[in-house]
C-alpha cells in the first residue's frame, strides 16, 4: 500500500508531478516567448513551397546580379545568318529572328523584371503604409482625405493608368520611370489593408496601457501599433512584387514599356510575336523564365500569408 | 435603401472627379507642349494638331481646360481619335462586340470557377482540391498575353479547332477562344475565392441544421451552401472588372478582336496619345459605374450593408 494515500481514499492518488496536468499547468519561464513571427518562422520552415520559392528567388538574384556567371555570350551580338535557328551547337536554346541567342538575352532580361518588381514593391509599401497607417490611426477627417485619395488612385486600373503615363513620358523610358508610372497607381490596395488592420489592432489593451503610461500618439503608432499590424503588408507586398513584373511585361508586350534597347522579356515577348507560326521558342522561352520568376513570388507570398493567418491555416 | 443609394452616388462624386483630373493632369499639366509629347515620335497632320489643340483649349489656364474637357464628357464628347473619327463614335461601334467577349467570358467564368471551386471546397484536401491548386497557381503566375500567345499557338495554329484571329462582325463562334482567354485570367481567383467561401458556409451552424433535418446532401450543398458561399464571389467580379478591361485590351489585340479594347489596343501600338487618353477615360468612367452598381446590388441582396453605418 503506497505511503501517499490517506485512510478514507481507497484507490492511489499520483502526486502532482506524475500526472499530464503538470504540462498543462507549468509555464515555461526559461523559453523564448513566442510571437507571431516566431511561430510564422517556426511554419514556414515545414513547408517546402516555401523552400522550393525561396531557393527560386536566390537563384534568381544570383543570376540577375552576376549574368555572366551563365552564359558568356553576348546578348546584344546578334548575327543575322543565324535568324531563327534552332537549339544545337554554341547555342543552348536557338536563336530569334535577329539571329541573337535567345538563352542569353533570357540570362540577361533577368535584371530588368527583378529591378522593376523591387522597386515598385519598395514604392507600394512605403506609400500603402503611409497612407494606410495615418488614415487608420488618427481617423477623422485626415482619414476621409486619404482614403478618397485612395479611392481614386483605386479607381483607375494600374497598368491603364502606367499606359497613360508612359504614353506621355515616351522619351523618357527606363526601369525608373516605368516602375514610378506603376508604382504610383498600386499602392491602394494596401493602404486598405494596413488601414482595416490598424482599426482592428488600435483598440488593443496594449495601445490604452501606452497610452497611460503617457507615451505620445506618434510614437503608438510606430512602436506599438504599425509593427502589429504589419503583417499583411508584408504579404501583399510579395504579390505586389509579382504583379509589377507581369505589369511590365504587359507595358512592354504593348509598346509603351522600357525601349526596345533594354533587354526585357516583355520587350522579346513582343518581338517575338510575329514568330509565332515559324519559330514560337522564341516566344515562348522568354514568357517561361517570365512566368516561372512571377510563380516563385507568387508562392512565396502565399506560404507567408498561410503562415501568418492562422485562420487560413484552420481552413486548410 | 433610398438613404445608402443616395449616400453611395454622393460618394461617388469626388472619385468622379478626382479620376478625371488625375488622367487629365497627368498629360496636360506636364511642362513642354503635351501634344507633342503625346504623339511621341510621330508628327500628326496639322489638321488634326489644330483640332486636338482647339478640343482641350489649350490657349485657357489649365483649371479651365479642364472643366471644358469634363463638361465635353457629360454631354458625350469623348473627343476625336487620330483619323479624325469621334471617339463616341468608336465606342458606339466596338461597345457591342467587347459586351459580346465580356458575357462569353464571365459565362466561362461562373460557370468553370464556381464549379471548380465548389468541388474544392466540398473535398478541400482531397487529390481534386490539390491539383486545382496547383493549376490556380499556375494560372494567376502566366500573364495574359503569355495565355493568349499559346492559346492561339495550341488550339488555333497546331491543332486548328479555332480560327487564329476573330473574323469580321465578330461571330459568337470565333469568340469562344478570346473568351477563354480573358476568363483564365480571373478563373484562379474565382476558384480560390468560391472554395475558401464553401469551405466557410458549410461549417456554418444553418448548414449543420439542414443536415439534421434529414436533407441530403444534394439539396444541401445547391440550395444551402452554394448561394450562401455566392455573395463575395459575385462583388469580386466587380473588382475584377479592372483585370477584366486591362485583360480585354490584350486578348482583343492577340485575337484581332473588333472591339474597344482593340481599338485602345491599336491606338498604344501606333502611339496615338490622345485617343488612348479618351479610352482609357471612358473605361475609367465605365469601372466606376460598374462598381457602383455592383455595390447597389450588393445592399439589395444583403441588407447587412445597408445598415452598416
Amino acid at each position: 500500500m503506497p505511503s501517499n494515500t490517506r485512510p478514507s481514499q481507497a484507490h492511489y492518488v499520483a502526486p502532482i508531478e506524475e500526472t499530464p496536468l503538470v504540462a498543462i499547468d507549468s509555464v515555461k519561464a526559461e523559453g523564448k516567448p513566442s510571437n507571431l513571427w516566431t511561430d510564422a518562422w517556426r511554419d514556414l520552415r515545414k513547408r517546402p513551397m516555401f523552400w522550393i520559392s525561396a531557393v527560386m528567388i536566390v537563384i534568381l538574384v544570383i543570376v540577375a546580379l552576376f549574368p555572366t556567371l551563365f552564359t558568356s555570350v553576348d546578348p546584344r551580338y546578334c548575327q543575322l545568318s543565324l535568324s531563327n535557328q534552332g537549339p544545337g551547337g554554341d547555342s543552348l536554346l536557338g536563336y530569334n529572328r535577329q539571329g541573337c541567342d535567345i538563352f542569353a538575352r533570357i540570362i540577361h532580361g533577368t535584371s530588368t523584371s527583378l529591378a522593376v518588381g523591387l522597386i515598385v514593391s519598395f514604392l507600394v509599401a512605403l506609400l500603402g503604409v503611409i497612407f494606410g497607417a495615418f488614415s487608420g490611426f488618427y481617423g477623422g477627417w485626415l482619414d476621409a482625405v486619404l482614403s478618397r485619395i485612395g479611392d481614386i488612385f483605386f479607381s483607375i486600373p494600374y497598368i491603364l493608368a502606367a499606359v497613360v503615363v508612359m504614353s506621355v513620358f515616351s522619351q523618357y523610358a527606363n526601369v525608373w520611370t516605368i516602375s514610378l508610372a506603376i508604382g504610383a497607381f498600386a499602392w491602394p490596395a494596401t493602404a486598405r489593408v494596413l488601414r482595416a488592420e490598424i482599426l482592428r489592432v488600435k483598440n488593443a489593451d496594449f495601445v490604452m496601457a501606452a497610452t497611460a503610461l503617457g507615451v505620445s500618439r506618434f510614437r503608438i503608432l510606430l512602436r506599438h501599433v504599425l509593427p502589429n499590424s504589419i503583417a499583411p503588408v508584408l504579404v501583399i507586398t510579395t504579390i505586389s512584387l509579382a504583379s509589377a513584373i507581369v505589369a511590365e511585361a504587359t507595358l512592354s508586350f504593348l509598346g509603351v514599356g522600357l525601349p526596345s534597347t533594354t533587354m526585357s522579356w516583355g520587350n522579346d515577348i513582343s518581338q517575338a510575336q510575329v514568330d509565332l507560326r515559324t519559330n514560337p521558342q522564341t516566344l515562348i522561352l522568354p514568357s517561361i523564365a517570365l512566368s516561372v520568376t512571377v510563380l516563385s513570388f507568387i508562392m512565396l507570398g502565399e506560404v507567408i500569408r498561410d503562415a501568418l493567418d492562422p485562420k487560413a491555416r484552420a481552413q486548410r | 435603401m433610398a438613404g445608402y443609394i443616395l449616400r453611395r452616388l454622393l460618394q461617388a462624386i469626388p472619385v468622379l472627379l478626382g479620376t478625371t483630373f488625375l488622367i487629365y493632369f497627368m498629360v496636360f499639366a506636364m511642362p513642354g507642349d503635351p501634344i507633342v509629347a503625346l504623339f511621341g515620335e510621330k508628327t500628326p497632320p496639322p489638321q488634326v494638331l489644330e483640332a486636338v489643340r482647339e478640343r482641350y483649349n489649350l490657349d485657357k489656364p489649365f483649371i479651365v481646360q479642364y472643366l471644358l474637357f469634363l463638361g465635353g464628357i457629360f454631354q458625350g464628347d469623348l473627343g476625336i481619335s487620330f483619323s479624325g473619327e469621334p471617339v463616341s463614335d468608336i465606342l458606339a461601334r466596338t461597345f457591342p462586340v467587347t459586351l459580346r467577349l465580356a458575357l462569353l467570358s464571365t459565362l466561362f467564368l461562373m460557370v468553370g470557377g464556381i464549379l471548380i471551386g465548389l468541388i474544392s471546397g466540398l473535398r478541400k484536401g482531397g487529390i481534386f482540391d490539390a491539383s486545382a491548386l496547383v493549376v490556380s497557381l499556375i494560372l494567376i503566375s502566366l500573364p495574359i498575353f503569355v495565355i493568349g500567345f499559346v492559346a492561339q499557338f495550341v488550339f488555333a495554329i497546331q491543332l486548328g479547332w479555332f480560327r487564329t484571329t476573330v473574323g469580321p462582325g465578330a461571330p459568337w463562334g470565333d469568340l469562344v477562344l478570346p473568351a477563354i482567354v480573358l476568363a483564365a485570367g480571373s478563373f484562379a481567383q474565382i476558384v480560390r475565392l468560391t472554395r475558401s467561401s464553401v469551405i466557410e458556409t458549410d461549417g456554418q451552424d444553418f448548414v449543420r441544421t439542414a443536415a439534421s433535418k434529414g436533407l441530403s446532401r444534394r439539396r444541401i450543398v445547391p440550395v444551402h451552401i452554394l448561394r450562401n458561399s455566392l455573395i463575395p464571389v459575385v462583388t469580386y467580379l466587380a473588382v475584377d472588372f479592372g483585370v477584366l478591361m486591362v485583360g480585354a485590351t490584350v486578348t482583343e489585340g492577340i485575337f484581332n478582336v473588333p472591339g474597344v479594347g482593340n481599338t485602345l489596343y491599336q491606338a498604344i501600338i501606333r502611339g496615338e496619345g490622345p485617343t488612348v487618353v479618351s479610352f482609357v477615360t471612358v473605361m475609367v468612367l465605365i469601372y466606376l459605374v460598374v462598381n457602383l452598381l455592383v455595390d447597389l446590388l450588393y445592399a439589395v441582396l444583403d441588407p447587412r450593408i445597408r445598415y452598416a453605418k
